[in-house]
């Protein structure tokens, strides 16, 4: 249930409902106060229907110029926060001008949205989906109410996915050989890898495989980019010797990872990267990145 | 005062540890009572955390680790019962716990769930233990790597797919757990051996006592492999050895190495050692020079030898892999591969190769002498041995075949015994050779040819004469004479029934202790005499059969020798011994009918009494065994006997003190009466010698009278009526009652006499003599009849 602000109370309150509402799935996502809701996820090509009531607060009548559902995909950048860019625009004319003087419900339906972006909430980036009812009226202003949603897009497999490997080194110090055993990650998957030493010269205390988000915004001069490191995982203790393996197994699901986003719209991307960090007596930091690219796969139930 | 702090420092570590591992069992427990995995996990990965410090020593990490197990234990059993109440499946809890951040709790965690994950037996126990071991790859730190290996194998000890056991998979699976336990094996080790890196130089020392102390959880992996129903003969030579052996030559740590043979030795059994011999023992040339090789080598040996002791049945196995051949090129190699090794270690080798040797093949006195040969070459080159615990195992090496063998014959057909004895000292050349002696007397060997004869003394010929270059001066006298004591009954020892064989002996033994100088032939040369002498009487008792020039063995040659042996003895000079001896030939002569040959052994033992023997009290003991000697020679022809008889008693008369006289006189009349068929009956110088010692008597106590102003003692009277009562009896004419019957008046007058000093000896002599009268009297017969004349009152 919605609030609106302002001194006055509106004088209806507005729904927004999905026609599979009940079914759907839903996730949790972030709002800008901070507090988490569930709504419900959509993708790509799907039809977004359901019913919009709106009812008069008791004893008053709405007068109104028409009334209108929008479905907006916007994209908003922090530092320039609250002016948001549209980039779908769906529009449904759903009365002719007129009063309401009682509940009233009108069916929507935009059938095969074409949704190609989804959503995302980063550091300095959001994307959105919502749908937007206008109330409009004369002399006052209008009534609107939104409700969000979030879309999702799946991929399907990759047909090419190569192993990642890579010797890498300082010379006459350390030697490493690692390998990760695909390029391409969906968002459940698990890093299965190995790193060989090839050559220890240095007192190494521990390694890790660290996760990094790569978010940059904007174009030009005016570009942001923004590195989050997500997931720090030890794969190592103590100081191998030459000649040692270390596996890697990370599994990728407690993290919140998004796919890759390449140049969404050109006003941002996400990518990711695995960062191999060795970290000597002297907590000096030797490291490699390497960019991964991440998917989203099709959850099929029984994998859940 | 700096290790004082370390040391309350460390204390001060180890209690926040623990306190961590509490406070978090605690909220862990918390979770698990509330079924709230997530939490369970969360806290028994900050548990687990404490294990992460690298500041314990392995001592107190042990104790903190303890107590993180404790608390694992408990989680096991939460996710068992999670997983079997159906709250989670055990493949998702098996992902869940790998999310933990760090690596050692994710490792912990994952190995309780697999125990889990290989109970429910939703995977095959091969894949979650081999996903395990490998896994455990991230600890690469030497301590916390061990523990966590030793949990690893502490929880799966009970789920290997072994045969017959419930997580067997299909055909091959003990493949897998043996693979699984050789790969947590050799990880544990190298980890184990690169310890020693770890921290500064100065602690270096410290390091390896803590490391040793470590080194069970390494050794507990062998255990393991050992318990293994699956580990049979075959997958053991094949796979289980070879790979344990790698691992053990590569890592290249005296440690390490030294501890893992012993492992290897220790926990697989004796048949698979024995079946294996080759490849173990090809190993030990290849470890550092450190490695203390002769220990480990040695117990080796023993058990083996133990193990062909034990059931006779394996024997033949031991023939089969020809165990001795491959244990001699091994110690070889060894020593070969290490020059530096010390010569107390070479020869410990050998002796543990002598005991097994006389242990499993006791019948190959061949091997046993190349045992010693390997030993002299090893030592060839070198002086006598300086190093006391060398000489100790050269001691050893040296008994054991006697104790063996406990026949000496044995050893000294070993050709190498005496050149290893060679390189003894002086002093343990004796101890060895009394060894060897106490050892045929124990065992009452018979040494019986000349050839061994000669080694025998060649071996302990430390007793039989002085080493060159060295003073006897500290030597102990009764050691000394303990010993040659000993070479004197050893000598007894010598016995071989052909006679032509035992005079050889008998010559080599007086070749030898000929030169064993004046302070050694008084013990030897009575021995040898006697010896010779035993073959005479052999000789003798056969008399008759042989005759002839040309039968090399007579009592003539042999007297020739004695009397040779004898004037050595004489020279020393030893007056009195060599008399005996004299007197012994002579009567062994007498017995062998050659009257010159005892005549000349009288001769030799008169010539002593005349010219060496000067002690008055060693006089009177030469003529009373002169006199008894001479009494019972029956080969002399008249004239022969008056001049020795006439010397005889000649001296008797003229010893020093009278009642010495007078009873070397009296007893000079048994020269004159032998009671054989055909002996002397000279009755009448019978009397004149009793009537002498009456003289002297009489004599003597008038001396005794003007001397000391009483007379003295009767006893030699009561001596002489004694002496008549024989005869008397014997039938002699000369003695008659009247004449006994004077002497016993006689002997009543004095003691009842006024200068009788009361002599209670001589009384209760003279009553006991007249008792005997009484007796005889009284028991009627001829024998009364012929005392009836005497009275007795």
């Amino acid at each position: 249930m919605n609030y609106l602000m302002g001194a006055f109370k509106p004088p209806c309150n507005i729904t927004i409902t999905f026609s599979d509402g009940k079914t759907r799935k839903q996730v949790s996502v972030k709002k800008e106060n901070g507090k988490t809701a569930m709504v419900p996820v959509f993708q790509s090509l799907e039809t977004i229907s359901g019913e919009v009531s709106i009812d008069p607060v008791q004893g008053k009548k709405v007068e109104h110029t028409g009334v209108k559902i929008e479905l907006l995909g916007q994209i908003e950048l922090y530092f320039d926060r609250g002016n948001f860019y549209d980039f779908t625009s769906l529009v449904r004319e759903l009365d002719v001008p007129g009063d309401i003087y009682e509940k009233k419900t009108y069916p929507f339906e935009f059938s095969s949205v074409e949704m190609p972006y989804e959503s995302y909430n980063g550091t300095n980036v959001r994307l959105r989906y919502i749908l937007r009812v206008t109330i409009s009226r004369n002399y006052v202003s209008n009534i609107t109410e939104h409700r969000d949603f979030c879309v999702r897009n799946y991929s399907p497999v990759p047909t090419m996915n190569n192993s990642i490997k890579m010797e890498v080194g300082i010379e006459d110090c350390l030697h490493i050989e690692f390998e990760y055993s695909k390029s391409k990650y969906h968002l459940k998957d698990v890093i299965i890898g190995k790193i060989y030493f090839l050559l220890v010269r240095i007192k190494i205390k521990n390694m890790e495989l660290e996760i990094r988000r790569r978010e940059s915004t904007g174009s030009g001069p005016n570009t942001y980019v923004e590195t989050e490191t997500l997931a720090k995982f030890e794969l190592m203790d103590g100081a191998p010797v030459r000649g040692e393996s270390i596996p890697i197994r990370l599994f990728l699901s407690p993290y919140e990872l998004t796919p890759t986003y390449r140049n969404i719209n050109n006003k941002f991307s996400v990518k990711y990267y695995l960062n191999l960090v060795l970290v000597d007596e002297e907590d000096r930091r030797y490291f490699k990145q390497q960019e991964i690219s991440m998917y989203r796969l099709l959850e099929t139930p029984a994998s859940s | 005062m700096h290790a004082d702090t370390v040391a309350e420092d460390e204390e001060k570590w180890l209690a926040e540890g623990i306190a961590g591992v509490q406070q978090n069992a605690y909220y862990m427990h918390r979770a698990l009572d509330s079924n709230n995995l997530k939490d369970a996990l969360k806290f028994s990965a900050q548990m687990l955390s404490e294990l992460r410090t690298s500041r314990l020593s392995p001592h107190k990490y042990y104790e903190l680790y303890m107590r993180a197990f404790d608390e694992l234990r408990k989680l096991e059993m939460f996710f068992r019962e999670e997983t079997t109440r159906g709250n989670c499946s055990v493949v998702d809890l098996y992902e869940l716990v790998q999310h933990a951040g760090n690596v050692l709790p994710r490792l912990y965690l994952l190995c309780t769930v697999g125990s889990v994950y290989i109970k429910s037996k939703e995977a095959p126990a091969k894949d979650v233990l081999k996903d395990l071991v490998e896994m455990s790859r991230g600890i690469q730190h030497p301590l916390r790597g061990l523990f966590l290996r030793s949990y690893l194998s502490q929880i799966s000890r009970d789920k290997l797919p072994d045969i017959g056991s419930e997580y067997e998979g299909d055909a091959d699976s003990v493949n897998d757990a043996i693979e699984f336990v050789l790969q947590n094996f050799i990880e544990m080790n190298k980890l184990w051996v690169r310890m020693q890196h770890q921290g500064p130089q100065r602690d270096k020392e410290k390091r390896e006592k803590e490391r040793s102390e470590l080194r069970d959880l390494v050794g507990k992996n062998l255990h393991v492999l050992s318990q293994i129903e699956g580990v049979d003969l075959e997958m053991y030579k094949e796979t289980v050895l070879p790979r344990i052996l790698e691992q053990v030559v590569n890592c290249k740590d005296e440690l390490a190495q030294f501890y893992l043979m012993d492992c290897i030795i220790q926990v697989f059994p004796d048949e698979y050692h024995l079946q294996t011999l080759e490849t173990l023992l090809s190993a030990f040339p290849q470890l550092q020079p450190g490695v203390d090789i002769k220990t480990v080598l040695s117990q080796l040996m023993d058990r083996l030898s133990n193990y062909a002791t034990s059931s006779p049945e394996v024997l033949p196995e031991f023939l089969q892999v020809e165990a001795f051949a491959k244990f001699s090129s091994a110690i070889g190699k060894v020593i070969e591969a290490q020059p530096d090794m010390p010569a107390v270690s070479a020869i410990t080798l050998y002796v543990s190769l002598l005991t097994f040797t006389l242990r499993v093949h006791p019948d190959r006195l061949d091997y046993v002498d190349q045992v010693l040969g390997a030993c002299v070459k090893k030592l060839s080159g070198k002086e006598k041995l300086q190093d006391s615990r060398a000489t100790k195992q050269i001691v050893a090496l040296l008994s054991a075949p006697l104790e063996k063998y406990s026949n000496i014959v044995t050893a000294l057909e070993l050709s190498n015994y005496p050149k290893v004895m060679d390189h003894l000292d002086n002093s343990t050349t004796k101890v060895m050779a009394v060894v060897i002696i106490q050892s045929i007397m124990k065992n009452t060997t018979c040494v019986s040819t000349s050839d061994k004869v000669e080694a025998l003394f060649e071996l302990i010929k430390g007793l039989i004469k002085d080493m060159d270059g060295t003073q006897d001066d500290d030597v102990d006298e009764e050691d000394f004479k303990e010993e040659q004591n000993s070479v004197a009954r050893l000598i007894h020892m010598l016995y071989n029934e052909d006679q032509e064989e035992m005079l050889k002996i008998i010559c080599t033994v007086q070749k030898h202790i000929l030169r064993g100088g004046p302070k050694r032939l008084p013990f030897t040369v009575p021995s040898l005499v006697f010896l010779a002498l035993k073959l005479v009487r052999r000789l003798q008792g056969q008399d008759g059969d042989v005759v002839g020039e040309d039968v090399p063995t007579t009592p003539k040659k042999i007297f020739q020798i004695l009397n040779q042996t004898i004037e050595a003895l004489y020279l020393v000079p030893c007056p009195e011994l060599s008399l005996r001896l004299y007197l012994q030939c002579a009567e062994a002569a007498n017995d062998c009918d050659l009257e010159p040959v005892a005549y000349e052994f009288f001769t030799q033992a008169f010539i002593l009494y005349e010219e060496e023997i000067a002690d008055s009290k060693a006089q009177v003991t030469a003529i009373h065994l002169i006199i008894g000697t001479l009494q019972r020679m029956n080969i002399f022809g008249v004239e022969n006997r008056d001049t020795l008889t006439h010397k005889a008693t000649g001296y008797s008369a003229k010893l020093l003190k009278k009642p010495d006289q007078c009873r070397a006189v009296y007893a000079c009349s048994h020269l004159f009466w032998v009671e054989d068929q055909d002996g002397v009956k000279d009755g009448e110088r019978v009397l004149l010698c009793l009537k002498r010692a009456l003289r002297i008597a009489n004599a003597a106590q008038q001396m005794a009278n003007a001397a000391r102003g009483s007379s003295g003692s009767i006893s030699l009277f009561i001596e002489i009526l004694n002496k008549y009562l024989y005869f008397f009896e014997k039938g002699n004419p000369q003695i008659t009652s009247s004449a006994i019957q004077g002497l016993i008046e006689l002997i009543t007058t004095e003691m009842q006499g006024e200068n009788a000093t009361s002599d209670p000896s001589a009384e209760a002599f003279f009553a006991s003599t007249m008792r005997y009268i009484q007796f005889q009297k009284q028991k009627g017969g001829s024998m009364g009849e012929k005392y009836e004349t005497i009275k007795a009152s």
